[in-house]
């Protein structure tokens, strides 16, 4: 290899130069300014990551197999997954390569920065060799991949229902300038390859294409005129992707370490939440994992959307979209880049300004909750200072007072409270199926809100009232403390995603009553027999999605029926309507999400419809065509 | 040869319709799922205003049914829409040929197990209206029976003014139904104290209002302006249940042996295929859709369909009955002008 | 005019010639569902809060319909939240929202 021009520069670079120099700064100012807005605690978070080694091996892994290899969408659709791993992985093995070949034959040229991409044509071959056939061959064979992956976005764009897609985004204005410039980068280097391959020397695709274009054109005029627009295409194509989609490439290498570190969406403009919404690729897979897409309405209230609506700031929009969701977290589930769609809404309705804040300073459970909490805590723990207290609000002031002393003091109990929660109030079927295996596989337990209680503090977390939540956590969780149980049972998924992942009760196991009584079942302590009915079980959206329990319930059913499976379920389980989760559904806007939950669920044809959570339950209940049953009343009622 | 008229449903409806349609001169064929005649009504123990037993209702019209063709445990399997009529298939294999057909295919109590959190079919100590008056018409039931009554609640509207069950519409009879069998179970447990959980007390009919002013006055019912909201089981065996007295804006408790769940009427969902196969509508409360609700109500959008009773709406006997004979003149009025 | 003094007493008695409902209205505007109350109860009755705040959505949406701010800003700081109103709510009523509605327009000042 010699060089052709001693200068190793021609003005044709000049474009590519100024769109690669552009788009480095604009990232480096993101970066900079994504970090400058996290928290300190969040920066030390991110540093000490970065120098950890078992994360950097997790952000390598994590880069090559997201943002190169694309694995999530290979699992969703095998051509979509081809499509982007073979233009993002040729592409980087182009850009791999040419460094390398720049730095096997022209080292002294590697700090210009455009020579890599380039080198084609600055060399001139002037021996073969094996080396260089070798990388003429893998520059030629990945060029072809890359081509072929930008054949399947061409045809993507027209029809693509074959990627498994049924709705998708449309492009803006700077998306398709971006596009088109992208597609054009590939076949223009093929070009000017071709057109170069005679001097530069080329392989199984750039040399007959130099003999076919030589035959008919005769001359070489057109070689300067394609470098100068592959130059242009790739300039073009880095100026615009600031204002495009495309921003997701470079951002996702930001998020995926960010990530990785454990950082959470606080602020929902700021940090962590902006290199999410910027993440966001605008590929639709979103909209078509929305539950409440169901006859095409709500479509506009995707996460795509959300993303699309903060990057341009429009606030209107991102209020409504940000209440209507029902925080089912299935966008989330199939997301390849793993946007978090609930946590950028609960952070963005955490935002609002609230005339008028409600505060529980007052609530004390001067009645019913702390009488049984007191006899529970004399109950079980048998500890004094605690029995004398049996009434009311001397309860609940002690055990904030002095919350740690109480749950010392209570260790030696032994025993599950049972915590029912307020929607299984409105289904009494369930704490009564609860109570009665409690009692068969022969459970000390105490019925905590038999007579009513406090809410968990979820629902207030939803709607972004934190600070709200708080008071409540504080308060449900001075009671339980001082109960003295050991054990915390609950029936509501709702209620067990809250107190597993907010409440720190020390010394206290948090346990769904699906976990427990697949438990029980395991040490042989409930006896259940097999009726042989077909149960499909709905994996509720804060059990499955929200706290990843999806095997104990059906291997606990497995014991009383043949499981079938829906045919979306475990983390594509559709929400059953009754979320939450949204603020703005009106009841009539949920029933046509519950019938289309419902079809999903009878897709194998059960005979009953089995479920783990209170809310599910009654949402179901009201439209379904054949029974539907919480999990602790199937198993109460099987002989 | 007298000309066929298929009537489908043998409760008072039909039954009534067949009876004025012998007379007529017609040759009424009177189909029936069920065993025997008189649906919901025979079922009944007594009915408002002035106490009359069902059964006494039910044999007076059974008793002009004679030489009427009668087809119990039989369904329709399909209907036929022919050129000028009817061909209509039963399940028995019977097939009739009409020119008019008269769907008086009544209603269906609400299933009070789906207002789960009233716990219908959880408690032992909650039943329904329907129950209530099995049991006054002496089927044994241990809910009620063999035990001292000290306190009853009656809840109303339960399935009936509740989008949430799917039923927005009155049920328009449970009110008077409620206190008719709080007069009745009253008058058998003397003793016990009685309560209506009402939202709003609709009384309009005849005599209702007496009936309302007696139950006051005579019996010493209580009446509490709330909805219940939710039931629950204490350890003693009775049920306590939560509502709102919003007349003095604050939340009740109260502790029964006995709960009784007025469930309501609501559209028949076994009409539904033989609607769909001769392309009949639903109007918006999922009843059968007459052609007018005002001057239309027993005539069908399609030419030859006629509807009497609560296939089109709550109604009350008196409205049934009225329907079934006014229908039955309508069909004598439709078949004497179109056959000519 | 003279006035004899039997003009209506403005603590015990509601004067709808002078209700102020434009909190109603703010309301309205965020959560049309306010109008269709049919003041069962039910919520009232199965609210968590209620037994420990006197809280009532039942009496929260008659007091908004009767222009009674102060009254309302007593009762709406002990909800949770929790979801138990909607539904047991006959009407189908988003109340959670309406709770939300109000916090969000409520003008403690002009409630006064």
């Amino acid at each position: 290899m010699i060089e052709r021009f001693a200068s190793g520069f021609h003005p044709f670079v000049l474009p590519f130069m100024f769109g690669m120099v552009f788009v480095l700064g604009y990232c480096l100012y993101g970066l900079v300014h994504i970090y400058l807005q996290l928290e300190r605690r969040e920066r030390r978070q991110f540093l000490l990551s970065l120098i950890t080694p078992a994360t950097i091996w997790k952000n390598v892994r994590d880069i090559f197999l997201n943002c190169l290899i694309h694995v999530k969408l290979w699992k969703r659709n095998k051509v979509l997954g081809y499509m982007h791993s073979s233009i993002a992985f040729g592409w980087f093995m182009l850009i791999v390569l040419g460094h390398i070949e720049c730095w096997v034959y022209m080292p002294h040229r590697m700090k210009l920065f455009y020579y890599p991409i380039f080198f084609n044509y600055f060399v001139s071959e002037n021996e073969a060799t094996v080396g260089g056939a070798i990388f003429f061959f893998l520059m030629d064979f990945f060029l072809l991949v890359v081509l072929s992956g930008i054949a399947l976005a061409i045809i993507k764009r027209v029809r693509s229902q074959i990627f498994g897609m049924r709705r998708t985004t449309r492009p803006s204005f700077p998306d398709r300038i971006g596009l088109y410039s992208l597609w054009l980068i590939f076949p223009l280097r093929l070009l000017a390859e071709a057109f170069t391959a005679d001097i530069s020397g080329g392989s199984f695709l750039t040399v007959p294409m130099n003999h076919l274009f030589g035959r008919f054109l005769g001359d070489s005029m057109h070689l300067l005129p394609t470098w100068w627009a592959y130059s242009i295409c790739l300039g073009i194509f880095m100026t615009v992707l600031p204002f495009t989609r495309y921003m997701h490439i470079p951002t996702e290498m930001l998020l995926i370490p960010m990530r990785n570190a454990g950082l959470k969406i606080i602020h929902a403009r700021r940090g962590f939440a902006k290199a999410q919404v910027w993440s966001c690729p605008n590929c639709g897979v979103c909209i078509d994992a929305c539950p409440m897409n169901v006859k095409k309405a709500n479509i506009k209230d995707a996460t795509v959307y959300l993303n699309r609506q903060i990057r341009r700031g429009n606030e209107k929009r991102i209020e409504e979209i940000s209440d209507k969701c029902l925080l089912c977290g299935k966008c989330t589930e199939l997301c390849q880049v793993g946007v978090d769609g609930p946590a950028l809404r609960m952070a963005q309705r955490a935002m609002r300004d609230y005339a008028y804040v409600p505060d529980y300073k007052n609530v004390t459970a001067v009645g019913s909750i702390s009488a049984a909490a007191g006899a529970a805590a004399g109950a079980i723990s048998g500890a004094a200072a605690l029995r004398s207290a049996t009434t009311g609000a001397a309860v609940l002031e002690a055990a904030s007072d002095s919350s740690t002393a109480a749950s010392t003091k209570a260790s030696t109990g032994g025993s599950v409270l049972y915590f029912a929660g307020c929607m299984t109030a409105l289904t009494p079927a369930i704490s009564r199926a609860t109570e009665s295996l409690l009692k068969k596989a022969g459970v000390n337990y105490e019925f905590m809100d038999r007579e009513g209680g406090l809410c968990c503090g979820r629902p207030l977390l939803t709607a972004g009232r934190y600070d709200q939540a708080r008071e409540i956590i504080k308060k449900n969780r001075a009671l339980i403390l001082a109960s003295g149980a050991d054990t915390l049972l609950l029936s509501c998924p709702i209620c067990y995603r809250i107190f597993a992942e907010h409440y720190k009760l020390t010394g206290i196991r948090v346990v769904h009553h699906s976990v427990y009584f697949q438990e029980l079942i395991a040490a042989g302590k409930l006896k259940i027999s097999h009726s042989g009915e077909r149960l499909v079980f709905h994996d509720p959206c804060e059990l499955g999605r929200g706290c990843g329990i999806y095997e104990q319930p059906r291997e606990a059913l497995s014991s009383v029926g043949t499981v079938v499976e829906a045919a979306e379920s475990r983390g594509k389980s559709i929400c059953c309507g009754g979320s939450l989760g949204s603020l703005t559904l009106s009841f009539a806007q949920r029933e046509p999400i519950t019938k289309a939950s419902l079809e999903n669920l009878c897709a194998g044809s059960p005979d009953r419809i089995v479920t783990a959570c209170p809310l599910c339950r009654s949402t179901f209940a009201r439209y379904a065509d054949r029974p539907v049953e919480d999990i602790a009343e199937v198993l109460d009622s099987a002989r | 040869m007298k000309e066929n008229v298929v009537i489908i449903g043998g409760g008072i409806a039909g039954m009534e319709a067949a009876k004025q349609l012998l007379a007529l001169g017609y040759c009424p064929i009177l189909v029936e799922k069920e065993a025997q005649l008189g649906g919901h009504v025979a079922q009944w123990n007594r009915l408002f205003p002035d106490m009359t037993p069902a059964s006494e209702v039910v044999d007076g019209i059974r008793e002009g049914l004679g030489g009427a063709n009668i087809f119990l445990d039989t369904e329709i399997s399909f209907i036929n829409k022919l050129k000028d009529g009817y061909s209509v298939m039963l399940s028995n294999g019977v097939n009739v040929v009409c020119r008019a057909v008269l769907l008086a295919t009544g209603f269906h109590l609400f299933d009070a197990r789906k207002k789960e959190e009233y716990g219908y079919g959880i408690y032992n100590q909650v039943i329904t209206n329907r129950d209530l008056e099995h049991w006054f018409n002496g089927a044994p039931d241990e809910r009620i029976g063999g035990r001292d009554l000290s306190k009853v609640g009656f809840v109303h509207c339960v399935g009936s003014r509740d989008v949430k069950a799917g039923n927005a519409q009155c049920s328009k009879v449970c009110c008077i139904t409620a206190i008719k069998q709080a007069i009745e179970l009253k008058e058998k447990f003397p003793e016990a104290e009685i309560y209506c959980f009402y939202m709003d007390l609709r009384l309009f009919g005849k005599k209702y209002e007496d009936f309302y002013i007696r139950a006051q006055r005579d019996y010493g019912i209580h009446f509490l302006r709330g909805r219940v909201s939710e039931v629950s089981e204490d350890i003693s065996g009775c049920v306590c249940v939560k509502a709102e007295d919003t007349l003095s804006g604050k939340p009740v408790k109260i502790t029964l042996d006995l709960l009784v769940l007025m469930a309501g009427m609501v559209s028949n969902p076994g009409v539904g295929q033989i609607a769909s196969t001769i392309s009949l509508g639903t109007d918006s409360d999922g009843f059968l859709k007459s052609r007018d609700n005002i001057y239309g109500i027993i005539e069908s959008e399609r030419r030859g369909i006629f509807y009497a009773g609560a296939c089109t709406g709550t109604k009350t006997v008196p409205e049934t009955l009225a329907e079934a004979r006014s229908a039955a003149l309508a069909i004598h009025n439709y078949l004497s002008s179109s056959g000519l | 005019m003279m006035d004899f003094g039997f003009s209506l007493s403005p603590s015990s008695t509601i004067n709808l010639d002078k209700a102020d409902l434009s909190l109603l209205r703010k309301v309205r505007a965020l959560e049309p569902d306010v109008d269709i109350c049919m003041a069962c109860g039910s919520c009232t009755a199965s609210c968590t809060a209620g037994p420990f705040t006197g809280m009532s959505v039942r009496k929260v949406i008659n007091d908004l319909q009767r222009g009674r701010a102060t009254e309302i800003g007593k009762m709406v700081s002990g909800c949770m939240l929790c979801g138990k109103c909607t539904m047991v709510c006959p009407r189908g009523i988003n109340t959670r929202h309406l709770i939300l509605s109000l916090w969000r327009v409520y003008d403690k000042e002009a409630a006064r």
